[in-house]
C-alpha cells in the first residue's frame, strides 16, 4: 500500500475549503494550518499573466528526512507510507521541522510537533481525506497507489504531473496535476 | 517571473515568512560544545605528552571548564525543547541516523571523563590557584568539592580508579571530545531541507573553530610565557585552516546546484554579507590573528585582546550559521 494525493492545479479555485475542512476536521489549533493555499502567478503584466492555485501539505515522502533526524522515534512512517508524530515521545526540538524542505510541520501549542496526517484516522475506515471530501471542484484525488483501479493511479496515468523540489532528494507523495 | 503567495492566511510562529525556529540557545550551545572539547583535547594531549607538570595551567587547571560549561549546554538544550516535559525520551532512545541523538549521547558520555579529570587534579589545582591568587573566591568552592569527593568512598573509588587507568582515559576522552566538536557541524550538516549547512566541510570546520576558541582561552588564561606563546602559534595555524575551509565552502557552493549557488550568494551581496565578512572573518579571525603575529613578533599587546576577539568571532559564527541555515531553503514552487 502508498497512499498518495493528487492536486489538480486546472481545477482549483483557492476558495480554502480544504483548509477549514481539515481545522475542523483535526481540531487544529487556532492560528495553525496543516495544509494552506498558495497561489502562483506567472508573467509580468500588461504581458500574459497566468495564475493557479495549489493546495499544499506535507508530502508524506517515501524518503523522509523528517523521520531520520529524529532523536526519539516519535516521527515515524505507518503502513501506506503516511508520516505521523507521537506526541508524547516528541520533546519538540525542532529537527523534523528544520528537515523538512516544505515547511509542513509546525510547533503544535502543547508544545509537540503537528503536521498533516493524511487523515488516517478516516483512511482507515475507508474514507477519503476531510480535504479531500469537501473539495466542491474534485480537485484533490486521493487513493493507494498501489491499486491500479484507485483515483489517484488513473489521475497520475491520465495527466502530465510534477512534484515540489524534487531535487531535495526526499520523493514526495503529492503529485501537481497540470 | 512567478511570484507565491500564501491565499489561506498562513502565518505560523517561528515558521512563516521563513523558518527561524533555532535561535540563540542553539548557537550558544554548539559553541560551548565546540569549546569544551576543545580544551578536553589540549589538557589530554598534553598529559599524554607527559606535559601536566609544565604546563598546569592547560593539562589540570583548565579542566574545570568543560564539566560546568557542557552542563550549562545540555541545560539550554533543553530549555530550548518545545515540550520540554518529555525531555526524558532523549535517553530511552539512540537513533543511529540522528545527529541530535548522537549529541545528546555524546555529551552525556563524555561528562564522566569530564568531572573526573579535575577531581583526579583537584589538590594541585587548589594548589596553583591559592599560590597566585589566594584571594579567588573559587577557592572555598573548590575545597569543599574536595572535601565531599573525600568523605564518600565511592567517589574516592572512581577518583582512584581514574588514576589508575589515566592514559587509557585519556585516549577515550581524546576521541571523544573530537567527536563531539565534529559532532557540533554535523547536527547542522545531517540537514538535506538547508542547502548552507548541508555540506560535509562543516564537521571538520566547526571543530577547527572550536579549537580555535578553545586555544585561544587558553591562552588568555595561561600565566605562564611559554605556554601562551604556544598557544598563540597554534591559534594562527588554527585560523588560517578555519579561513581557508570557509573560502572553500564558499568556493563548493558557488560552484554547485542551483540552491547552492543562490545560497553562497546570501553571502556574496546578500544579506548576509557585511555581517559575515566584517563580523566574522574580519573582527574575529583576520584582525586577532594580525594581533597575535604582532604578539609573537615582541609587539605588546595583551593576550586578553586578540582573545576576547576569537571567542566572539566564534560565537558570531554560529549565529550567523544558525539563523542563515534556516534562511536559506529549496524553491518550492
Ligand atoms: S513533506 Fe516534510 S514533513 Fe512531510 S514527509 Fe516530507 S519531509 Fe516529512
Ligand atoms: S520535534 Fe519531536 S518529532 Fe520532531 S524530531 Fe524532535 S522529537 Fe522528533
Amino acid at each position: 500500500m502508498r497512499y498518495a494525493m493528487a492536486m489538480d492545479t486546472r481545477k482549483c479555485v483557492g476558495c480554502g475549503d480544504c483548509v477549514v475542512a481539515c481545522q475542523t476536521e483535526n481540531d487544529v489549533p487556532i492560528g495553525y494550518c496543516r495544509d494552506w493555499i498558495v497561489e502562483a502567478v506567472q508573467g509580468t503584466y500588461p504581458d500574459t499573466v497566468q495564475m493557479h492555485f495549489k493546495s499544499e501539505r506535507c508530502n508524506h515522502c517515501d524518503n523522509t528526512p523528517c523521520v531520520r533526524t529524529c532523536p526519539t522515534g516519535a516521527s515515524h512512517v505507518i503502513e501506506g507510507g503516511i508520516v505521523k508524530v507521537t506526541p508524547n515521545e516528541c520533546i519538540g526540538c525542532g529537527a523534523c521541522i528544520v528537515s523538512c524542505p516544505y515547511n509542513a510541520r509546525f510547533v503544535h501549542p502543547e508544545g509537540y510537533i503537528d503536521k498533516c496526517t493524511f487523515c488516517d484516522h478516516r483512511v482507515a475506515l475507508g474514507q477519503d481525506t476531510a480535504c479531500v471530501a469537501v473539495c466542491p471542484t474534485d480537485a484533490l484525488i486521493f487513493g493507494d497507489l498501489d491499486d491500479a483501479k484507485s483515483p489517484v493511479s488513473i489521475a497520475l496515468k491520465n495527466n502530465e504531473w510534477y512534484v515540489l523540489a524534487p531535487e531535495a532528494g526526499t520523493k514526495p507523495q503529492l503529485y501537481f496535476l497540470k | 517571473m512567478t511570484e507565491e503567495l500564501f491565499v489561506s492566511g498562513r502565518h505560523i510562529e517561528h515558521i512563516d515568512p521563513y523558518l527561524n525556529l533555532w535561535g540563540g540557545p542553539i548557537a550558544i550551545y554548539l559553541f560551548l560544545g565546540g569549546l569544551a572539547a576543545a580544551i578536553l583535547i589540549f589538557a589530554n594531549f598534553f598529559f599524554l605528552m607527559g606535559k601536566a607538570d609544565k604546563y598546569p595551567m592547560t593539562a589540570k587547571v583548565s579542566t574545570l571548564i568543560p564539566p560546568v560549561i557542557i552542563s550549562f549546554g545540555l541545560i539550554l538544550l533543553v530549555y530550548d525543547l518545545h515540550h520540554k516535559l518529555y525531555f526524558w525520551q532523549l535517553l530511552l532512545n539512540f537513533r543511529i541516523e540522528s545527529p541530535m541523538s548522537w549529541g545528546a549521547w555524546t555529551l552525556t558520555f563524555i561528562m564522566i571523563p569530564a568531572i573526573l579529570w579535575p577531581l583526579i587534579y583537584m589538590r594541585d589545582i587548589i594548589d596553583y590557584l591559592s599560590e597566585r591568587n589566594p584571594a579567588c573566591r573559587l577557592l572555598g568552592l573548590l575545597n569543599w568539592i574536595d572535601k565531599m569527593a573525600n568523605k564518600f568512598g565511592i567517589v574516592r573509588f572512581f577518583i582512584g580508579l581514574a588514576k589508575t587507568y589515566q592514559k587509557p582515559m585519556a585516549y577515550i576522552t581524546i576521541v571523544l571530545s573530537l567527536i563531539l566538536g565534529v559532532y557540533t557541524g554535523i547536527l547542522l550538516s545531517a540537514f538535506n531541507a538547508r542547502p548552507l549547512w548541508n555540506t560535509a566541510i562543516l564537521g571538520p570546520l566547526f571543530l577547527t573553530s572550536g579549537v580555535s576558541t578553545g586555544a585561544a582561552l587558553l591562552m588568555w588564561m595561561s600565566k605562564n610565557h611559554d605556554e601562551k606563546r604556544l598557544f598563540s602559534k597554534l591559534d594562527l595555524i588554527l585560523i588560517s585552516v578555519e579561513i581557508f575551509l570557509i573560502i572553500h565552502l564558499f568556493m563548493g557552493m558557488k560552484a554547485g546546484p542551483l540552491v547552492q549557488y543562490d545560497t553562497a550568494m546570501l553571502f556574496l551581496g546578500g544579506p548576509y554579507t557585511s555581517i559575515f565578512w566584517v563580523g566574522v572573518m574580519g573582527l574575529g579571525l583576520v584582525f586577532p590573528a594580525i594581533l597575535e603575529i604582532l604578539e609573537l613578533n615582541h609587539y605588546k599587546i595583551p593576550s586578553w585582546l586578540p582573545a576576547l576577539f576569537i571567542l566572539s568571532g566564534g560565537l558570531a559564527f554560529r549565529y550567523i550559521m544558525v539563523y542563515a541555515g534556516q534562511f536559506s531553503s529549496y524553491n518550492i514552487l
